[in-house]
């Protein structure tokens, strides 16, 4: 069973003429632009949905599916994650064992900045996220990184989030250092390569498979994707990162998850996080 | 795992045969066996994606074409089954999973959907 399950059958990534759906570039360093990408995408999604506005798509399948908007309105009337931002405000201001806290780490005492992750960072040759940085700072200053999927971590980056609310993602691909471009496209890469026993990409279901079932589940438009993370499942019953509803959408797709914040998946998060500059930020959110 | 279902299964039939009098309708189980691939969500899951007029189909995805009409849209029932075995071969994008190719189902569990979706 495991044999199967994780058998790696080989990133199929087919010729890139194939995969240009939605993807208006190339997939190499020659071709590759990321404003052509993200403009194709809102494009291929206004022909798809043209009722639905783009500064909706931070509310993920609700932007486009009528049926189950309703329900998710009620739930946000009282949003499950309260009490999540109100224990992240709580770890947030409770100082480490040296006197210091998180504030400390990041511009602006940490306060409105969640927008401005994912980000390039050239000293280090490699993209940072909120995530990484909780935990670099909680390391700097003696004390143990969190687990990354969910509970702590999630509650002090819902925090983080609650107080950038309403501000425009506007992720940078400088250009005057390649490996930048480079850790874009590999995201891109990614997004679209085919893998595991159910040979299935991201944008199988993200793109060409946006609000058709598979089964019961109807899966959301990759514009927007990022916007409200960390996320209350209600299937969870908890708040989740990111990186942890990668690993379920592997798991899905039966095929074995990178760790939480590797490289890829931090380039991952790079590239769907450009796709959706111009969104605001909206987390935490609220999903069935 | 797969294999020992797979065998599970054979020891079932093989018992349904032993017990069953000698003119044990072969075809009858066969269709049963397609109609748990179809169902299965660890089998086929054909039901993930495609609609069919089963009573016993609930919560059909509609990812891909319903099924019906398989006879007269495939008079070549090989055609059928290479679309099952590879759907990749007529559409490399295509979001239907290779299940013969990546060994998701077994052969004899390919010719047993093949038969249970060509009665609709
Ligand atoms: C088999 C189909 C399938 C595949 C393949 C798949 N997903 Fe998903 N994904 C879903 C479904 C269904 C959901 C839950 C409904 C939804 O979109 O919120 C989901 C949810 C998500 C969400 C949360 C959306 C939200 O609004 O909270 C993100 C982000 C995501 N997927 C990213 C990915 C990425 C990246 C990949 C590839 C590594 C991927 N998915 C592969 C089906 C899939
Ligand atoms: C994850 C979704 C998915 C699953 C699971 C799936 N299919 Fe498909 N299927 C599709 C899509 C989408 C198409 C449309 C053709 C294409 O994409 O190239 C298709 C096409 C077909 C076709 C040809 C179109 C037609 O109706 O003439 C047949 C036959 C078929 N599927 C049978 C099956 C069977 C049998 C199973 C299970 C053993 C199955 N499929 C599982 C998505 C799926």
């Amino acid at each position: 069973m495991k044999i199967i399950k994780t058998f790696a059958l080989g990133l199929t990534v087919a010729a890139a003429s194939q995969m240009t759906f939605a993807a208006d570039s190339g997939f190499d360093l020659k071709t590759v632009d990321p404003e052509a990408d993200r403009i194709a995408l809102q494009n291929y999604f206004k022909a798809r949905f043209p009722e639905s506005e783009i500064s909706d798509y931070v509310n993920g399948i609700y932007a486009v599916d009528a049926g189950s908007r309703e329900q998710w309105e009620e739930l946000e009337e009282f949003p499950p994650y309260e009490f999540d931002v109100e224990k992240g405000e709580e770890l947030f201001n409770t100082p480490f064992a040296n006197g210091k806290g998180y504030a400390d780490c990041f511009e602006n005492g940490g306060i409105g900045i969640r927008h401005k992750f994912p980000y390039w960072s050239k000293e280090e040759g490699t993209v940072k996220t909120l995530e990484q940085e909780i935990n670099e700072c909680r390391e700097d200053n003696g004390e143990k990184p969190l687990k990354w999927g969910k509970g702590e971590i999630a509650q002090v980056s819902a925090y983080m989030a609650w107080t950038s609310r309403d501000k425009v993602f506007d992720v940078q691909i400088p250009a005057d250092d390649k490996r930048a471009l480079a850790a874009y496209l590999d995201g891109k890469k990614f997004f679209y390569a085919k893998r595991g026993q159910l040979n299935l990409s991201c944008a199988n279901c993200h793109v060409q498979g946006t609000n058709i079932r598979i089964r019961a589940d109807l899966p959301s438009p990759q514009l927007g994707h990022v916007s409200h993370f960390p996320v209350f499942r209600s299937k969870w019953g908890a708040l989740g990162t990111l990186h942890r509803r990668y690993s379920g959408c592997h798991k899905d797709s039966r095929s074995k998850p990178l760790k939480p914040q590797t490289e890829t998946f931090r380039n991952l998060e790079y590239f769907q996080t450009y796709m959706s500059n111009g969104l605001i930020a909206n987390g935490p959110g609220a999903r069935k | 795992m797969r294999k020992l279902t797979t065998s599970l299964c054979a020891a079932g039939l093989m018992a349904m045969f032993t017990t069953a009098p000698a003119v044990a309708d072969n075809h009858a189980d066969q269709i049963a066996l397609g109609k748990a691939v179809y169902m299965g969500k660890s089998r086929g899951n054909c039901i993930s994606c495609h609609a069919i007029d089963d009573p016993d189909a609930n919560l059909a995805g509609n990812q891909g074409p319903p099924t019906v009409a398989m006879k007269t849209r495939y008079p070549d029932k090989r055609k059928l089954r290479a679309q099952i075995w590879d759907a990749t071969k007529n559409n490399p994008l295509t979001i239907m999973p290779p299940l013969g190719k990546h060994w998701i189902l077994s052969e004899e569990e390919i010719d047993a959907v093949v038969e249970y979706i060509y009665q609709f």
